[in-house]
């Protein structure tokens, strides 16, 4: 995006190296700590029990992956992460598609209100529906599996909300020459609508997988083995096992391989992320 | 390809209009049943679970009414769990607004290297709450972590953060707006852009300084943005929940009304009505600041 900005000569006036000085310190309060868990992620007990500040690890030790995955089945964890986040963001993506589509171009009494509903959603935090939600999942047996991981939270008022905005800024010519020509709602959604929506889309599927991969408090009630864990889940185990100073190590290793997947994601995707969790913003 | 149109006789058309109505609910059904299902009824559901005297796991329930409420309000729990709730979301809020302007402002001067500078601040958003508090906990632990052997080096003990409850909170708060800055900044970026350039270079010729400038055209032109932060933080605030348990498992500083309710409810006594409760005076603040929103925005709206 900088591409498009003229380049220009920045001047160093007082105020040019204070705002420097702003983003190298807000820049620095980020990266630090992070880079802070990633070498301790390699520190073995000599380095982490100590009182003095090491930074570097004195003696590299990458077994602690290896540790952590031996104490909690990580590799087993991070397919569960995958599955849940992909199929939960890809059905969640689907439904906002489906409703949306429905709520811009089908004629319906009362109309106005199922929006209203939908979006009435985005007030209920899931933690409050979680214990009614737990007694009815475990009632139905969906305790340790997937569909009882991914279910509960598939409804989606926020992908719906965004995608509405989106089909209703369409250029409505297309879409009813496509209609004239004989292309029923169905053909209409995936020939016209979705293909002139793809950004929008890909803004809700983001934001889905982030809240998907990151999702805590639904894993931690409904999983309770090991091997059904999603990754976040699976740290409460690895931190309940460890309790030595000297643990630390094999702590951040499990850490590391929570955070770093959706940090490279970003590192290629920001801008749209960004976009994602932002929108709404702008317009108040 | 022939399109013509026939006149269809009244019948048929009603016939259509049925077709696009079911058509209409194949569309939304699937999200509008999932929703009814795993919201609406869980919502109404708890309400009725936070009249009960019952524990998770239980076959017998008793009810209680408002019981479950009086003890609540009645007993010092209460203003203790709500007092830790207020601290929490006003200070996080406070915090999160003021340095995510300052960010802000230093970014719009698109400085090169300002778009790496945003996409960095950005990212601890995305992350794992429960992740981040682990890490972040390395850091505060007052034995061997790196915040305390800066503290010794600069001659200062490090605060109790684990085992004195004020500054539990306090390192909760701190990790919190630390996860949070950066979505402030970026919203304040974007209400910044559209301050109009030409305002600022009027108050310049009538002689006002930057300072002056910033408080009496940035910040009125501001106030929207800022309104629309202020409300989705307080609400992403009273729902925090993943970073508090991971840095403070027992809930021993930072027990908000959302914590006390998982706590109370799945662990320690498994007090499900109990926990009901707790949610739903929870749910009940929610919808009163929503509704509060609402009247703001629909104000404005009109005043425009």
């Amino acid at each position: 995006m900088n591409a498009t900005a003229p380049s220009r000569r920045v001047r160093l006036t007082p105020l040019t190296v204070r705002d420097y000085l702003v983003l190298l310190l807000a820049v620095l309060v980020v990266v630090l700590p992070l880079g802070y868990m990633l070498l301790a992620s390699f520190k073995g007990p000599s380095d982490l029990a100590t009182t003095d500040l090491i930074v570097f690890p004195e003696v590299w030790k990458p077994e602690n992956y290896s540790e952590a995955a031996q104490k909690v089945p990580f590799g087993r964890l991070f397919l569960n992460s995958g599955i849940v986040t992909v199929v939960g963001a890809g059905l969640k993506v689907l439904l906002a598609i489906l409703t949306a589509y429905g709520l811009v171009f089908c004629e319906f009494p009362g109309k106005k209100y199922v929006f209203w509903g939908v979006l009435a959603t985005m007030m209920v935090p899931p933690q409050v529906t979680a214990l009614p939600n737990y007694v009815f999942i475990s009632g139905l047996g969906g305790e340790n599996t997937y569909w009882g991981l991914i279910l509960p939270g598939l409804g989606t008022g926020f992908g719906t909300f965004l995608l509405r905005q989106a089909f209703m800024q369409l250029p409505y010519e297309v879409i009813e020459a496509a209609h004239l020509d004989g292309a029923g709602h169905w053909r209409r959604l995936w020939h016209c609508v979705v293909p002139m929506s793809l950004p929008s889309i890909a803004t809700v599927a983001l934001v889905s997988v982030v809240y998907e991969w990151n999702d805590y408090l639904w894993p931690l009630i409904i999983i309770t083995d090991p091997e059904m864990m999603t990754l976040p889940r699976g740290l409460t185990l690895l931190q309940n096992s460890e309790s030595a100073a000297s643990s630390f190590g094999v702590l951040m290793a499990g850490t590391v391989m929570v955070l770093l997947p959706i940090l490279l994601v970003f590192a290629i995707l920001q801008r749209h992320i960004v976009n994602g969790f932002t929108q709404g913003g702008v317009k108040g | 390809m022939t399109a013509v149109t026939v006149k269809r006789p009244r019948q048929a058309l009603s016939g259509r209009r049925i077709r696009e109505w079911l058509t209409f609910l194949a569309f939304v059904l699937p999200n509008v049943a999932l929703i009814v299902v795993f919201t609406y009824r869980p919502l109404f559901q708890n309400i009725y679970y936070s009249t009960l005297n019952w524990t998770l796991g239980s076959k017998f329930a008793t009810p209680v009414g408002l019981g479950n409420y009086r003890e609540f309000f009645a007993s010092g729990e209460a203003s203790k769990v709500l007092t830790t709730t207020a601290i929490f979301t006003v200070a996080t809020v406070g915090f999160t607004l003021a340095l995510g302007l300052g960010v802000a402002l230093a970014l719009n001067r698109k400085l090169p290297g300002a778009g790496f500078a945003q996409a960095t601040v950005f990212a601890p958003y995305i992350l794992s709450g429960y992740g981040v508090g682990l890490a972040w906990l390395y850091i505060f632990d007052p034995n061997i972590g790196a915040l305390s052997a800066i503290l010794r080096d600069i001659g200062l003990n490090s605060p109790e953060w684990i085992n004195s409850p004020p500054w539990t909170l306090t390192m909760v708060i701190i990790v919190y707006v630390w996860k949070n800055l950066g979505y402030a900044a970026v919203v304040y970026l974007a209400g910044l852009q559209a301050v109009p350039a030409e305002l600022l270079e009027a108050a310049d010729l009538d002689g006002a300084g930057p300072v002056r400038r910033f408080f009496t055209v940035t910040v009125p032109l501001l106030s929207p943005t800022t309104f629309f932060l202020m409300v989705t933080t307080i609400l992403s605030s009273l729902q925090a929940f993943d970073l508090l348990i991971a840095m403070d498992k027992l809930g021993r500083g930072s027990r908000t009304l959302i914590f006390d309710a998982y706590l109370t409810g799945f662990k320690e006594q498994s007090q499900a009505g109990y926990s009901a409760m707790l949610s739903t005076v929870l749910f009940a603040i929610l919808v009163v600041l929503t509704l509060i929103q609402l009247i703001v925005v629909e104000r404005r709206v009109h005043y425009r």
